[in-house]
């Protein structure tokens, strides 16, 4: 008998994710479909960024995973469209990323405008974003680097507590 | 899920998909040679990332180019198995490091022109290449904030840091007239609505470049000189060594797998 996608659902809810453990595959947003193929079970996943090495090892996981649960007959998918965004982050895995000391991206920052004089302002320090510190709160931080430990994230440092910390950038 | 375009003969398509996917996967492992000898550990893991997401960008155009040209040949294939005359990257793209501001330099002026050019893509009559626009947009507009902000920093920084910028430039400028040049495939492509022509992407670059050279006190050269023949095979004498390092592998113990 076929098991419910709910149920689906709820296995791949257990899966952390390789790199930030804290958070779940669907806490990040990227299984983006859970269907039955007549008995084969599909399951559909966007990439976070393109070359993101954690890929592969996130499709070993949801299969072990689901092989663990009785799943024989199963197929992945990767889907690019609609591109991943920071946006569909979970409210409870934003909440895990910060007490993990990694700061959540800024909420609905990630369809932010382009061209030059958005690039110019940004760059000039006009419109910096406000990182606030997962560990203190204070909102007085500053970018160290664009990149941190791994594609999603960027480095900064709090002028409060001086402790560094993750961001994980919009996207 | 194949969206092949029925609009165009699959061997221009093909030739074209070859010229984004290997301009991304020569420029990324150009940037990858920096793994390890950045100037300080920030560089070194940004320079890192951004290789990566190159070589994932290079992933989805070339495993497209794979099912286009139908031969059995997936993106490993055309990545490890093809001598540099098959090679369809820009001449920029393959060009050495250099010093750090060399290859920053070298980033700033591919970045800027691969925003202009995905951002167009995003509305291709091919919803695969669409798709791949959007993906990649979002990663070169990123990489495009930081080069443009070191670009500045360095270029309005001491007067070491601007005169190697300044040089970097001089350098670098010969051959980005080859990244605007339209031929038979780029016009077949745009008649198509596949893909923007070359030439209309320019002003909007040179808008960009402009503007952020301005921030950084250098100065944009004037010679309008391209050194050309990437995208269609004639490469620099650098592609040969870059190639005999990255397809070490596969040259030595052909059809080697994980």
């Amino acid at each position: 008998m076929q098991v419910s996608t709910d149920t689906v659902w709820q296995w791949l809810s257990e899966v952390p994710d390789p790199e930030i453990p804290v958070i779940s595959l669907t806490d990040l947003g990227i299984i983006r479909d859970v269907s039955w193929d007549e008995d084969t079970l599909v399951v559909t996943v966007t990439p976070t960024y393109t070359g993101c090495p954690a890929t592969s090892v996130i499709n070993l996981d949801i299969e072990t995973k689901l092989r663990s649960c009785g799943i024989d007959d199963l197929r992945l998918e990767q889907k690019l469209t609609p591109a991943w965004t920071t946006d569909w982050l979970t409210a409870e895995g934003r909440e895990k990323l910060r007490q993990y000391g990694i700061a959540p991206p800024a909420e609905e920052q990630a369809q932010r405008g382009g061209g030059t004089d958005a690039r110019v302002a940004r760059l000039t320090g006009l419109k910096n974003l406000v990182v606030a510190c997962p560990r203190c709160g204070s909102q007085n931080t500053e970018k160290i680097s664009q990149f941190g430990s791994t594609p999603c994230k960027a480095a900064y440092r709090c002028r409060a507590c001086l402790e560094p910390f993750d961001y994980f950038k919009c996207h | 899920m194949v969206t092949r375009s029925e609009h165009i003969a699959s061997d221009i398509l093909f030739e074209w998909l070859l010229r984004r996917g290997d301009t991304a996967l020569i420029l990324g492992h150009r940037v990858s040679e920096w793994c390890g000898h950045a100037p300080v550990l920030e560089e070194d893991i940004a320079l890192a990332n951004i290789a990566l997401d190159l070589i994932g960008q290079s992933r989805l155009w070339l495993g497209y180019a794979g099912e286009v040209e139908d031969k059995g040949r997936g993106e490993n294939e055309l990545a490890y198995l093809r001598d540099a005359w098959h090679f369809r990257n820009v001449l920029l793209a393959e060009q050495p490091n250099g010093d750090f501001g060399n290859t920053l330099m070298r980033q700033f002026l591919i970045d800027a022109w691969q925003d202009a050019l995905l951002e167009a893509l995003k509305s291709s009559a091919d919803e695969r290449i669409a798709e791949i626009a959007v993906k990649a947009g979002k990663e070169v507009a990123y990489h495009l904030d930081r080069s443009s902000d070191l670009v500045i920093r360095l270029g309005d920084g001491t007067p070491e840091s601007h005169r190697r910028m300044q040089d970097a430039l001089d350098t670098l400028w010969p051959y980005v007239g080859e990244m605007f040049v339209a031929d038979a495939v780029d016009e077949a492509m745009a008649e198509a609505g596949l893909a923007p022509d070359p030439q209309t992407l320019k002003p909007g670059w040179e808008e960009t470049v402009a503007a952020v050279f301005k921030q950084a006190t250098l100065t944009q050269p004037q010679s309008d000189f391209a050194h050309k023949g990437g995208l269609t095979g004639r490469h620099s004498e650098h592609l040969g060594h870059l190639l005999s390092e990255m397809q070490f592998l596969q040259r030595a113990y052909p059809g080697a797998t994980w």
